[in-house]
């Protein structure tokens, strides 16, 4: 089961190695963590999708809680919250039926053909985790050359 | 006031009512050292022998007093050899701020000489740290050290000086000591509630830990116990929490009475109050008091369904949790289930035989127990001495038996015994260990000697590596791997050498007469006991097991 957490810590140096260095001392799995500035430069946002059942989910909870750094963490849900990741794929495109097919699925996702070269081509998608997974699984029929994922960012309503 | 880095930091040292610190100099805290020299009227140094033996010193110290320890040492392998001593006071939530040197901020990162990341080494096992960049921060940085050392779950903080913020100059403004946030407010409902589960309980037992020690709750958890008819079991930790009361039953867990194991195993209500349910409590968490509601009062949160599902939970010191629980509490007997638990006491407890002509571990604690007020306090290291220690220690006191009971460490005792020692002169500090834990440390006789700490020092001597070897014998068909080192060191002659006393006992009789020696003497005194090598420590339920797994011969 994954779950969003915004977290919000103090923005000192070191605080990431803290969070993370608690997961991995715990046994948690993150699956994404992006950390990025918020309004108020002494203070950070993490934004981490983890893993794990509800017993898991409370422990995590609470220990990243305590950490001195922490102000507070939120569980945030799909329906209360945006969130988004963004995803680049570079494909290889042999032959203009490829680049088509590519540019319809592209289409139907709502991505962007950002670079189109010769005999490659990058497409680029802003969506809730769950569409990107599913276009990636689409995707993934083509030569995927690389793959770049960005990690959660989210926001409550 | 301008001063230096060094300067300011023994000035709130002392704002903080620091009194007492442990340490070994080196290049990174020269400077302090130098301040420390000029301000030796108001803070005293305590040079041990390895930084290690000064973590435990300052563990020690804040155990035996309630009063947070501190610990001082070098970058490199003089904040490495912290490390330990850091640990050991993380996993029992022993108040201690450790103080470390490092190289000046423009080697940083550098790989320069005697250079670690010593904020990032101790980053799982301390409370929080800090590397202080700029001296203008110095000052607030410790302060908020000591208060995040003792507020709240207590544990250890670490700060990392780097060598040019040591003699910056900076300004100083003295402020009051820290105030630690104490004292938790808890609503109606859930006193209530939890009033209500135990009214309803016919076989109710109170669980408690360390943390009824940690907050000096013992007279209220009696209070409690007498008003609600209920009996107690304790942990490693809270041994002495609770003053000696027939409903006071003991010890519970791996190495405690069988007949508490049952008692916990059969109670319909289980109240946990400051414990953490850990592994040698709650051999198999999942048939841990299976029948039972359990009801968790905590000071950490996360402690709450970390080990074992709680069936409610009171987030709160134990202290301010009882004294608001009581008068929600309906004065209730339970004499079908006392009784019961007796029947147990009498059929299943473990009763180890007596015998003068050698020295049992039994007997040799109770004429420590004998021979001693009740003022005196034990420190111990790890191993079946502790064990023994803990089951016979006749501890009655809070603070009065110091062992490292979370991370386990061999080398805590002598350390933590000295700093025990420096904290009360007057009191009898008597170190318990094994041969092989007295190894690891030993070298820390020498601080004894130059400070003239009358530590007694019993080793309980079975040329073995006894705890090892007891789980070979039972679980690894005899194997014995690697725990008979075939050792030949000689205590009594280790003791001169160091300039301390050491007598040696090999039956009752001689121990009690070396025992009574040692309470006259002025300095250390290191007692050699020989014990049999297949003396094992029971009962026990093995790892992983649960009460019905209970081996008691």
């Amino acid at each position: 089961m994954k779950h969003i957490l915004s977290v919000l810590v103090q923005n000192n140096s070191g605080v990431l190695a803290r969070v993370s260095s608690l997961f991995g001392r715990r046994g948690f799995n993150i699956e994404s963590l992006t950390v990025s500035a918020t309004t108020n430069p002494a203070i950070s946002r993490m934004s981490i999708i983890v893993t794990g059942d509800e017993p898991t989910l409370e422990q995590i909870i609470k220990q990243v809680s305590k950490l001195e750094e922490t102000i507070w963490v939120r569980h945030l849900q799909e329906d209360d919250s945006y969130c988004r990741e963004l995803v680049f794929v570079k494909l290889l495109t042999d032959s203009s039926d490829v680049r088509e097919a590519i540019r319809q699925i592209a289409d139907l996702y709502g991505a962007r053909i950002v670079e189109s070269t010769g005999n490659t081509i990058i497409v680029e998608l802003t969506e809730v985790p769950s569409r990107i997974d599913a276009f990636l699984d689409v995707i993934s029929n083509f030569e995927v050359l690389e793959m770049c994922r960005s990690g959660v960012t989210a926001i409550q309503k | 006031m301008v001063k230096n880095g060094s300067e300011i930091l023994v000035d709130v040292l002392v704002e903080q009512g620091v009194d007492t610190i442990f340490g070994y100099p080196g290049g990174a805290v020269l400077n302090i050292y130098d301040a420390l020299y000029k301000n030796s009227d108001r803070i005293r140094h305590i040079l041990t022998a390895h930084e290690q033996g000064a973590s435990h010193a300052a563990d020690g110290y804040a155990r035996a007093t309630g009063k947070v320890g501190v610990c001082l040492a070098t970058s490199g392998p003089g904040a490495t050899n912290l490390v330990t001593g850091i640990a050991t006071a993380y996993m029992d939530s022993i108040p201690m701020v450790a103080i470390t040197g490092n190289v000046g901020t423009a080697l940083i990162g550098r790989d320069s000489f005697q250079e670690v990341y010593i904020a990032g080494i101790t980053m799982p096992i301390t409370k929080h740290n800090f590397v202080v960049r700029r001296v203008e921060e110095l000052a607030d940085t410790i302060r908020a050290a000591f208060r995040i050392a003792a507020s709240g779950r207590p544990g250890p903080v670490l700060v990392d000086i780097p060598k040019d913020v040591t003699a910056a100059m900076g300004e100083y403004h003295p402020q009051a000591k820290v105030s630690v946030t104490e004292g938790y407010v808890i609503p109606e409902e859930q006193l209530q509630t939890v009033a209500e589960m135990l009214a309803k309980a016919e076989r109710p037992v109170i669980y408690y830990g360390g943390g009824v020690g940690l907050s000096d709750a013992g007279g209220d958890l009696l209070a409690l116990m007498h008003k609600a008819g209920i009996p107690a079991v304790h942990t490693l930790m809270a041994i002495g929490a609770v003053p000696d009361d027939p409903l006071e039953l003991g010890w519970v867990g791996m190495h405690g009475k069988v007949s508490n194991a049952w008692a916990v195993d059969k109670c319909d209500l289980l109240l946990s109050i400051g414990a953490r349910f850990s592994d040698r409590v709650a051999t198999d968490a999942s048939r841990f008091a299976t029948g039972a509601q359990i009801v968790h009062v905590d000071i950490d949160a996360a402690e709450i369904n970390k080990n074992v599902g709680a069936t409610y939970s009171i987030v709160s010191d134990a202290r301010s949790f009882l004294q608001q629980f009581l008068p929600y509490v309906k004065p209730a007997k339970h004499d079908a289930w006392l009784e019961q638990i007796h029947q147990w006491r009498v059929k299943l407890d473990y009763v180890p035989k007596d015998d003068e002509s050698v020295l049992r571990p039994h007997q040799l604690m109770q004429v420590i127990d004998e021979l001693t007020d009740s003022e005196t306090i034990i420190a111990t290291d790890v191993g079946q001495h502790q064990m023994w220690a803990a089951q016979y220690s006749g501890r009655k006191h809070p603070r009065r038996f110091l062992t490292s009971g979370g991370l386990g460490t061999m080398g805590f005792g002598y350390g933590a015994a000295m700093g025990a020692q420096v904290a009360f002169p007057e009191r009898t500090v008597v170190h318990i260990t094994g041969d092989a834990s007295f190894h690891m440390n030993l070298n820390e006789i020498c601080t004894a000697v130059s400070y003239g700490l009358p530590v007694i020092t019993v080793i309980m001597n079975n040329q073995v590596l006894g705890m090892v070897r007891q789980w070979q014998t039972m679980f690894y068909e005899k194997r014995y791997s690697q725990t008979d080192p075939y050792r030949k060191t000689d205590y009594v002659k280790l003791a001169e050498a160091f300039g301390a006393r050491g007598y040696r006992a090999s039956n009752l009789a001689e121990f009690r007469e070396a025992f009574a020696a040692a309470l006259q003497r002025t300095g250390p005194v290191l007692i050699d006991c020989l014990i049999d090598k297949d003396e094992r420590v029971l009962p026990m339920i093995p790892a992983g097991g649960a009460v019905a797994d209970m081996v008691a011969e």
